[in-house]
C-alpha cells in the first residue's frame, strides 16, 4: 500500500521553532519552564557541585579527615621544621616539600571530584530491547521471570560472563561493577575509597595512583625531615652545652633549657670549646682489654694484714668505691715501694716484654695498659691508681706468661668478689 | 550539535517514531569501544546492508583511533602526569578531539543517508557508549503500518 509513496525526507536543518504541542512521550530532561541539567535528575546516589562540574559520592566518607590530616601535618612541618632545616641544611627542603604537598592535594581533589567512569542507566527503550533480545533467541519460556543474569562473550579466546545489572538495566561491560554506595555501575571498577569519598574507576584511577604515590613520598619526606630536625636539634644542644642526655633528663645541673651552662661544672662556658671537646677531644682507649689473657690464680698475693693501708693510699687520687675497692687496693699495696711516681718507672720496663703476648695496647703508658688488665677487677680507671699497682702487675705478667692462660670463667669469677682473689694471689707466692 | 539533536528529536512531530534499534557493543577484542556490525533485521527494508556496515565500521575505526595507545597518547599522558593532570583543564585531549570528529561524521551520515530513509542515528556518547541507537520513523500520514515506508532509493515491500 505504501510502496510508492515518497517518504517525507527528514531534514535536520529545516526545523524552525519547537512546536507548542507536548511530545507524545514526555522527556524528563526537557521542561517548558526551565531546562534542567542532567545532574539534577541523575538517578545515582551522587552529589553535585558547581552546577554539575564536581561530582562526589553521597557519603563523603572520611574525605574531610584525609584532607585535614594532610593539611595539619604539612602545616606543622612548614611552620616548625622548615625554618630550622633551611638554616642548618638547605633551602631545597621547603621547595621539595611544597611540590609534594601540591601534588598530594591536587591529586586528592581530582580523585574525589572526578567521575570515576559511571555508566548511565539504560533508557526505557534500551531496557525493553534487551529483554526482548534475551527472550527471543534463547527461547526463555517463562514470561514473568526476570532476564537471565549472565551473558557469555568470548574475549581474546576466553569466555567471560557479563552480568545483568537490575538497577541500571544493562548487561555490564567487562570489568564493570555496580557500587552499592554510589548506586552506579562504574567502568573498570577498582574499589570505593572512603578516604577520598568516591569510587575509583577507569577515569580517576590515575589520579588515585598519583595521590597514593605522592602521599607516600610526602610522608617519608616529612618523617625524614622531622627525624633530622630532632637529631640535629637535641643533640646539637647537648654537645654545645657539654651535657649528657642523662643529665639533661634528670636536670642534674639546671633542669631548665634557659640556663644551659649554669651549674654544669664540666662546661667550658664556650659553645665552641664544648663542641670541640665533645666531638674532637682525645679518643680514650678501651679499658676492658677484651682479648687479654686471664692471669693464673696465684698471680696476685696479699696479706690480710695490710687491709688498713688503703686509707693512706687515698692521697694518691684513688677512687675508693666501697669495700671492693678497699680490698683490691689492699691486695696490691704491700708490693708498693713508696709513692706512685717511683712505681711508674719500675713498672714500665717490666711491661714491655709481656705486652705483645697479652694484648695489643694503644700507645699510651704501658703501665696503664697492663694495669688495665687488672682493672677488670676494679671499677676505677684513674691513672695513679694503676701506677701504684705497677710493680705488682709486673709480677702478674711474668707469672702469667710462664703459666698457661687461665680459662675465661676464672677471669670472670675474679670480678665477682675481690675476696676470691686473695687465695689466688697468695697461691702465686 | 546539541541544538540539532534537540531539533532532531522533535522530528516525531512531523514523523512518528515507530521503533528503536539498538546496536550493541562487541566485546570480542576486550574493553575497547567497538560495535557489532551484524545487520539488524528491523532495518532490512529501510537501508542497504553495505551502507549500514560502512557506517558502523567507520565508527569503530574512529573509536579505535581515539583509544589507541601509542606515541601521542604516551606524550599526552606523561605531560599530564607531570602537571598533576591540570593540563586537562586547559587543552582538549585526543579522545575528545576524536569524539568531535565522530559527532560530525554521524551528523553527516544522518543528513546524507539515514534521514532520507527515515532513520536517525544517535551518537553513542549520548547513550553511555553502550549502544548505537537508530530511531526508525514512519510517515505520519501512513496508517496501520508498524514499520516505516520505504524510500525512493530502497525497494519497498
Amino acid at each position: 500500500m505504501m510502496k510508492n509513496r515518497e517518504y517525507q525526507q527528514i531534514d535536520p536543518q529545516a526545523l524552525a521553532t519547537p512546536t507548542p504541542t507536548p511530545p507524545p512521550r514526555p522527556l524528563p530532561e526537557h521542561k517548558p519552564k526551565r531546562a534542567r541539567r542532567k545532574w539534577e535528575v541523575f538517578p545515582g546516589k551522587n552529589r553535585f557541585y558547581c552546577n554539575g562540574r564536581i561530582i562526589v559520592a553521597r557519603q563523603s566518607g572520611v574525605l574531610p579527615l584525609t584532607l585535614g590530616l594532610i593539611l595539619l601535618t604539612s602545616g606543622l612541618f612548614f611552620v616548625f621544621d622548615c625554618p630550622f632545616l633551611v638554616k642548618h641544611l638547605t633551602s631545597c627542603i621547603p621547595a621539595i616539600g611544597g611540590v609534594l604537598f601540591v601534588f598530594v592535594v591536587i591529586s586528592l581533589f581530582q580523585t574525589s571530584f572526578t567521575d570515576p567512569g559511571i555508566l548511565p542507566r539504560a533508557t526505557p527503550e534500551e531496557a525493553a530491547d534487551i529483554e526482548k533480545q534475551i527472550d527471543n533467541p534463547t527461547g526463555s519460556s517463562s514470561s514473568y521471570r526476570p532476564p537471565p543474569r549472565t551473558k557469555e562473550v568470548i574475549i581474546n579466546q576466553q569466555v567471560v560472563k557479563l552480568k545483568y545489572c537490575f538497577t541500571c538495566k544493562i548487561f555490564r561491560p567487562p570489568r564493570t561493577s555496580h557500587c552499592s554506595l554510589c548506586d552506579n555501575c562504574v567502568e573498570r571498577f577498582d574499589h570505593h575509597c572512603p578516604w577520598v569519598g568516591n569510587c575509583v574507576g577507569k577515569r580517576n584511577y590515575r589520579f588515585f595512583y598519583t595521590f597514593v604515590v605522592s602521599l607516600s613520598f610526602l610522608t617519608a619526606f616529612i618523617f625524614g625531615c622531622v627525624t633530622t630536625h630532632l637529631a640535629l636539634s637535641f643533640h646539637t644542644y647537648l654537645v654545645a652545652a657539654n651535657l649528657t642526655t642523662n643529665e639533661d633528663i634528670k636536670g642534674s645541673w639546671s633542669g631548665k633549657s634557659g640556663n644551659e651552662d649554669v651549674g654544669n661544672p664540666y662546661s667550658y662556658n664556650s659553645m665552641i670549646k664544648n663542641c670541640c671537646s665533645v666531638l674532637c677531644g682525645p679518643m680514650p682507649p678501651s679499658l676492658i682489654d677484651r682479648r687479654g689473657f686471664v692471669p693464673s690464680d696465684d698471680s696476685v698475693q696479699t696479706s690480710p694484714v695490710e687491709i688498713e693501708l688503703p686509707a693512706a693510699k687515698n692521697d694518691i687520687n684513688m677512687c675508693t668505691h666501697g669495700t671492693k675497692g678497699l680490698l683490691e687496693t689492699a691486695s696490691r699495696s704491700p708490693l708498693l715501694t713508696s709513692s706512685c711516681p717511683q712505681a711508674k718507672p719500675q713498672a714500665a720496663p717490666a711491661f714491655l716484654e709481656p705486652l705483645p703476648e697479652v694484648t695489643p695496647s694503644p700507645a699510651l703508658e704501658p703501665a696503664k695498659t697492663t694495669a688495665g688488665r687488672q682493672s677488670t677487677n676494679t671499677p676505677h680507671k684513674h691513672h695513679s691508681h694503676h701506677r701504684s699497682k705497677g710493680k705488682q702487675a709486673s709480677h702478674h705478667t711474668h707469672k702469667t706468661s710462664n703459666s698457661s692462660p687461665r680459662p675465661h670463667h676464672s677471669h670472670s669469677s675474679r670480678r665477682k668478689d675481690s675476696k676470691n682473689r686473695d687465695p689466688k694471689f697468695s697461691s702465686l707466692r | 550539535m546539541a541544538t540539532e539533536f534537540h531539533n532532531l528529536q522533535e522530528l516525531r512531530h512531523s514523523a512518528s517514531l515507530a521503533n528503536k534499534v539498538f546496536i550493541q557493543r562487541d566485546y570480542t577484542d576486550g574493553t575497547v569501544c567497538k560495535f557489532q556490525t551484524k545487520f539488524p533485521s528491523e532495518l532490512d527494508s529501510r537501508i542497504e546492508r553495505t551502507l549500514f556496515e560502512d557506517t558502523v565500521k567507520t565508527l569503530n575505526n574512529y573509536y579505535a583511533e581515539a583509544e589507541k595507545i601509542g606515541g601521542q597518547s604516551y606524550l599526552e599522558g606523561c605531560l599530564a602526569c607531570l602537571t598533576v593532570y591540570l593540563i586537562f583543564l586547559c587543552i582538549e585531549t585526543r579522545y575528545e578531539k576524536v569524539l568531535k570528529k565522530i559527532s560530525r561524521y554521524i551528523q553527516e551520515q544522518n543528513e546524507k543517508i539515514y534521514a532520507p530513509r527515515g532513520l536517525l542515528i544517535t551518537d553513542p556518547l549520548e547513550r553511555g557508549m553502550r549502544v548505537i541507537e537508530i530511531s526508525v520513523y514512519e510517515d505520519r500520514g501512513s496508517s496501520g503500518s508498524s514499520s516505516g515506508s520505504s524510500t525512493t532509493s530502497s525497494s519497498g515491500r
